[in-house]
């Protein structure tokens, strides 16, 4: 599938524009651009420190760029607070994954649609008849969820007894409850071991072509990256160092400096 | 992580697998079994043993409000008798002030004190773990004496308190006051109980306890920490203050000094003696500290309290996760029996 075909229309979903962070003296992000098309898995790469982190919280709204913006269908996103991003369809998982460890797979899952759904209270606790109807719309759309995962078996048991790779599809799920148009992947190779990878990044293109989802995928294992990214941007020292197919960049002397060079260590 | 720990979380992780859905409540055999059991008593036992189980009911109600709190959205709180002070203060004073009828009085004080706990948990977000059980404490040592303020003193009777009258049961029913008053309580807390059981099961339950659990990624779900965090704290000072209000009314008389920081200590180890986060064990842990300081005291007149302090540790060392542990076990040990 080449991007023509996966662009709907020349606006971008998701814009960062001319965005930079700076924390006391220190220079994270210095005007960084890029813009991710609709349907696109978009990998931002960089050596340690290089900003991905930084720029990551940026669109989860844990950090307040200095200058800059970042638009969401045309809109800002930076006067939200970031309880009120899922809502716009931006959805995420964590670096280290940041599951709710005591409750169910299902329970995770069903706050993953917490944004989805609306309740107050008072309904809540006498379970009214508009309550149980939300309910059961929302468990069914959970349980096709855990299906299309292939996480019906662990449903009921409590997420911190689950392997390391079954937590992370957790996480997907969690994520995917909230009809993300934006998925926003934290370092999702990370502690999976070879083969692991390839099947997550068989898992993340499934994703993007069943949902019509768009990835920001940001990735320190190269292979995952320039095997699932149709567009990929490199950052270094908080700047945009390249931009383009993966060929491209794998190809550019900059990115393959950066590289060689954080391999010196 | 060391192997113990592992261990300690996989045999955790499997014990609560075997409660799936009701890992916050009973099953509904037992709840039955429960319920009978506190429907039949009374009509076999004296008028102050009926007495004695009314409070049961009220500290119950009391201890699981602050499991909503604590094993719900995680957050401590030391200040649960300055909710339940004035959840009593509230009924008592619409009762003998106002001339309000008791029964009418128990939503009032409940929705004066979740406006009282919703508006404290707005600086309390600000803190969390031991120093948010810090600011609670202050709240409770504030309590009795702001309630002996000379100011309000036409209203709370100052250091004398009020006196309430008992109650007497409606419709001509053929029972005296103290059981009339234990199966009021009674209904009230199995309503509030069921209540509690739908909240945490439902989407703001969810979202407490996904609070609870991991901030940040609750928030990226989209839900609002900090309003489902006032939110909880407004639950819990609400369901406190209606015990409040039925134990001023059960006690006959509401004064300062019955709501000292010592009765938010003794809730919060009904609570942990019940099991953080599981709604039943707080009728155990309201049982453990009403009845076992009285049989220190059987024990031992002169060494109660040191009597009671090895009860408290026995129970610590040996269950550390109260009722909930006992409970679990009992199902393994039933299921094994079922197996053979």
């Amino acid at each position: 599938m080449t991007q023509a075909q996966l662009a709907q229309g020349n606006d971008p979903l998701l814009a960062v524009r001319d965005v930079s962070v700076v924390f006391g003296g220190i220079i994270a992000l210095n005007g960084v651009s890029f813009d991710m098309r609709h349907g696109q898995i978009l990998g931002l790469i960089g050596p340690n420190g290089a900003g991905k982190t930084t720029l990551f919280n940026c669109l989860s709204r844990l950090y307040q760029p200095s200058s800059g913006d970042i638009l969401m269908e045309g809109k800002s996103i930076l006067s939200r607070p970031p309880h009120r991003i899922a809502e716009i369809g931006i959805g995420r998982t964590f670096q280290n994954v940041a599951l709710f460890p005591n409750l169910s797979v299902i329970d995770n899952v069903r706050v993953g649609a917490h944004a989805r759904t609306s309740s107050d209270i008072v309904s809540d606790s006498l379970r009214l008849a508009w309550v149980r109807r939300g309910e059961s719309d929302m468990n069914k759309k959970v349980h096709g969820i855990l299906n299309y995962l292939d996480l019906e078996d662990v449903a009921h048991t409590v997420v911190s007894g689950l392997p390391f790779g079954t937590q992370k599809r957790v996480e997907l799920a969690r994520a995917l409850a909230a009809d993300p148009k934006i998925l926003l992947l934290d370092e999702p190779a990370g502690g999976l071991n070879h083969e692991e990878v390839y099947v997550l990044g068989d898992l993340i293109r499934k994703i993007r072509d069943d949902r019509k989802i768009t990835v920001l995928l940001v990735e320190h294992h190269m292979g995952l990256v320039m095997s699932i990214a149709d567009h990929v941007v490199a950052l270094n020292f908080g700047r945009k160092l390249a931009e383009g197919t993966p060929a491209q960049v794998q190809a550019d002397p900059d990115v393959i400096k950066a590289y060689l060079g954080s391999k010196d260590q | 992580m060391s192997a113990a720990e592992e261990v300690e979380v996989v045999t955790e992780g499997q014990a609560v697998e075997a409660v799936p859905k009701r890992a916050m409540t009973l099953g509904y055999g037992t709840s039955l079994i429960v319920l009978a059991v506190l429907i039949l008593i009374p009509l076999f036992v004296k008028n102050f043993i009926i007495f004695q189980m009314t409070m049961l009911l009220i500290y119950a109600l009391a201890v699981m409000a602050l499991n909503i709190l604590t094993g719900g959205s995680g957050q401590f709180s030391l200040g649960q008798s300055a909710f339940y002070a004035v959840g009593a203060y509230t009924s008592a004073i619409l009762m003998e002030h106002a001339g309000m009828n008791y029964a009418l009085t128990l939503p009032v004080a409940g929705i004066v004190c979740f406006g009282f706990g919703f508006l404290f948990g707005q600086p309390a977000l600000r803190l969390s773990g031991v120093y948010l059980a810090l600011a609670t404490f202050a709240l409770a040592t504030a309590m009795p004496q702001l309630l002996k303020l000379g100011y309000f003193e036409h209203w709370t009777g100052g250091v004398q308190g009020l006196v309430v009258t008992k109650p007497d049961a409606p419709f001509g029913l053929p029972m005296g006051q103290d059981m009339w008053l234990y199966y009021f309580t009674l209904a009230v807390s199995i309503g509030i109980y069921l209540a509690s059981v739908n909240l945490l099961r439902s989407r703001s339950g969810r979202a407490f306890m996904a609070i609870r659990d991991n901030e940040i990624a609750a928030s990226a779900m989209g839900v609002d920490v900090a309003l489902y965090k006032t939110l909880a704290f407004g639950v819990s000072a609400g369901i406190t203050g209606v015990a409040g209000g039925l134990g001023a009314i059960a006690v006959q008389f509401v004064a300062p000094d019955g709501y000292t920081i010592q009765l938010a200590i003794s809730l919060f180890l009904g609570m942990v003696v019940g099991g953080v986060g599981w709604l039943p064990g707080s009728i155990v842990g309201s049982a453990f500290i009403i009845f076992v300081p009285n049989i220190a005291e059987g024990i031992s007149k002169g060494l109660s309290g040191a009597v009671f302090g090895v009860l408290l540790f026995l129970v610590i060392f040996l269950v550390p996760h109260g009722a909930r542990q006992v409970a679990i076990v009992a199902q393994q040990l039933a299921a094994k029996l079922k197996k053979n």
